[in-house]
């Protein structure tokens, strides 16, 4: 699960380098786009096309993995068996689907090992909702269910871009995000339709999610500054305010109905426009939590940096000294 | 230093300090093999993705993790990345001509035209 928006901004504030493509090249890969035709790996593809893929792909692997961790912790005490054994199989996909999306950048050129060390450095990110933490089991139900519903709304789209790589790792990932949104569902709806104390868990883990699904598909269209260029080439799908826009529409009526409420008292569809209308989230939160001043940005971190040393060894024990390198081809 | 967290393995855990610098090398993550999955007895391997390994053994192993875990799958195949063996995506256009090969094709070959052409005749 993952959500986009902020990807695009180059981590340094630098402005984005626009190194010369060859104008020719330039317009037939234009064109071959326009047409519906996919990229492959070896294709000829301008340098920002390549770079803001590695980028975007990179970070979407990275949310996977991470992803992983605040719903990993509650395998344990996931209340009953069935939901343990779906929990298990839930963050099992979530980490073959950082498996698939890595691979799919290292088609673009840049190692596992680089993207991996980008993570770790904190160069590279992740979603943020990952760096607020699962509470209690209705935390897990609301992520189960409203985080990978919003991950879906974006994973459709973006499966429907131009990098052949990308898409077909998408399908497969979007196939089983489809089971993930269904069990998350119905342990949302076993508490939502239980008792008093039941309901009030779920609507305390709402209050608490709300922000952060809000900031989910990043910032406002207004103020997003290379949208253009990679909506023309098909890296971007849908803006940040139409996917969440869309969101809102397939998933506020399925919470009102259960009778709970969303911590914002403006939320309401315009029905002369159909869009959703909601107080402005507080973006400022959102950049210094992704900047590391969530709650748990140094926990994911170190944890992922502890499974990388403690699994050198075997990583090490296992390895053909006289492999030669290569990198998968589609 | 961290807080304590709300999960008693990563409490257990002797975490490293905050700002720590882990570095992996180039090629602890190994190689890419290519998975091909066959669905049921009789048709075809087909190419899904792949994945990272040590071996062909283990990435039998790790494919059947990533590649079969539910539906059907009676057998897979993995290849290193690096045997793969394919034309240049430049040179597309020596297959642009297929198309005009009816030839080869059984929609090039009109018989009943001439069938009926004899038939009425007579």
């Amino acid at each position: 699960m993952y959500g986009g928006g902020y990807i695009f901004d180059e981590p340094n504030k630098r402005p984005m380098q626009d190194t010369i493509d060859d104008p020719v090249k330039l317009a037939e890969f234009e064109q071959r786009i326009a047409d519906g035709h996919k990229i492959e790996p070896g294709d000829w593809m301008p340098n920002d096309y390549r770079k803001q893929l590695i980028r975007m792909i990179e970070q979407h692997a990275h949310s996977e993995i991470i992803g992983a961790l605040p719903e990993g912790t509650w395998i344990t005490r996931a209340p009953g068996f069935k939901r343990k054994l779906a929990l298990i199989a839930k963050v099992q996909d979530e980490i073959g689907h950082g498996q698939l999306l890595y691979n799919a950048a290292q088609t673009l050129g840049k190692s596992r090992e680089a993207m991996i060390n980008d993570l770790l450095s904190g160069k590279s990110k992740y979603s943020n909702v990952f760096n607020y933490p699962a509470e209690t089991w209705a935390d897990v139900t609301v992520i189960g269910f409203l985080i990978d519903a919003a991950a879906i709304v974006n994973q459709v789209a973006n499966a429907k871009g131009s990098y052949g790589p990308y898409c077909r790792a998408l399908e497969r990932i979007c196939y089983e995000e489809s089971f993930h949104l269904k069990q998350g569902h119905d342990a949302f709806i076993e508490l939502a339709t239980g008792t008093p104390m039941q309901r009030q868990m779920v609507q305390d883990a709402l209050n608490r999610w709300w922000q952060p699904i809000m900031h989910f598909f990043g910032p406002p269209d207004k103020t997003s500054v290379h949208s253009e260029k990679l909506m023309k080439w098909k890296v971007k799908m849908a803006s940040n305010d139409d996917m969440r826009n869309q969101f809102l529409d397939a998933y506020v009526p399925k919470i009102w109905e259960l009778g709970l409420t969303l911590p914002d008292e403006n939320l309401k569809k315009d029905e002369a426009t159909g869009k959703w209308l909601f107080s402005d989230p507080d973006w400022d939160l959102f950049m210094k939590v992704i900047n590391g001043g969530g709650p748990c940005n140094a926990e994911r971190l170190q944890v992922r940096k502890w499974a990388e040393e403690s699994g050198r060894w075997i990583r090490k024990a296992l390895m053909n000294p006289n492999a030669a390198r290569s990198f998968p081809v589609a | 230093m961290l807080n304590e967290s709300l999960d008693p393995r990563v409490n257990r855990l002797k975490l490293g300090h905050e700002g720590e610098v882990v570095t992996i090398v180039e090629g602890e993550n190994w190689n890419a093999y290519e998975v091909f999955h066959q669905e049921k007895r009789g048709a075809h391997h087909e190419h899904v993705g792949s994945v990272q390994a040590p071996s062909a053994e283990l990435a039998l192993v790790f494919a059947k993790e990533q590649f079969a875990r539910r539906k059907r799958c009676v057998n897979l195949w993995v290849v290193r990345s690096a045997d793969i063996l394919a034309f240049d995506v430049e040179d597309e256009d020596m297959f642009a001509t297929n198309l005009e090969k009816t030839y080869r094709d059984a929609s090039g070959f009109k018989v009943m035209e001439k069938i009926n052409k004899f038939k009425g005749k007579k």
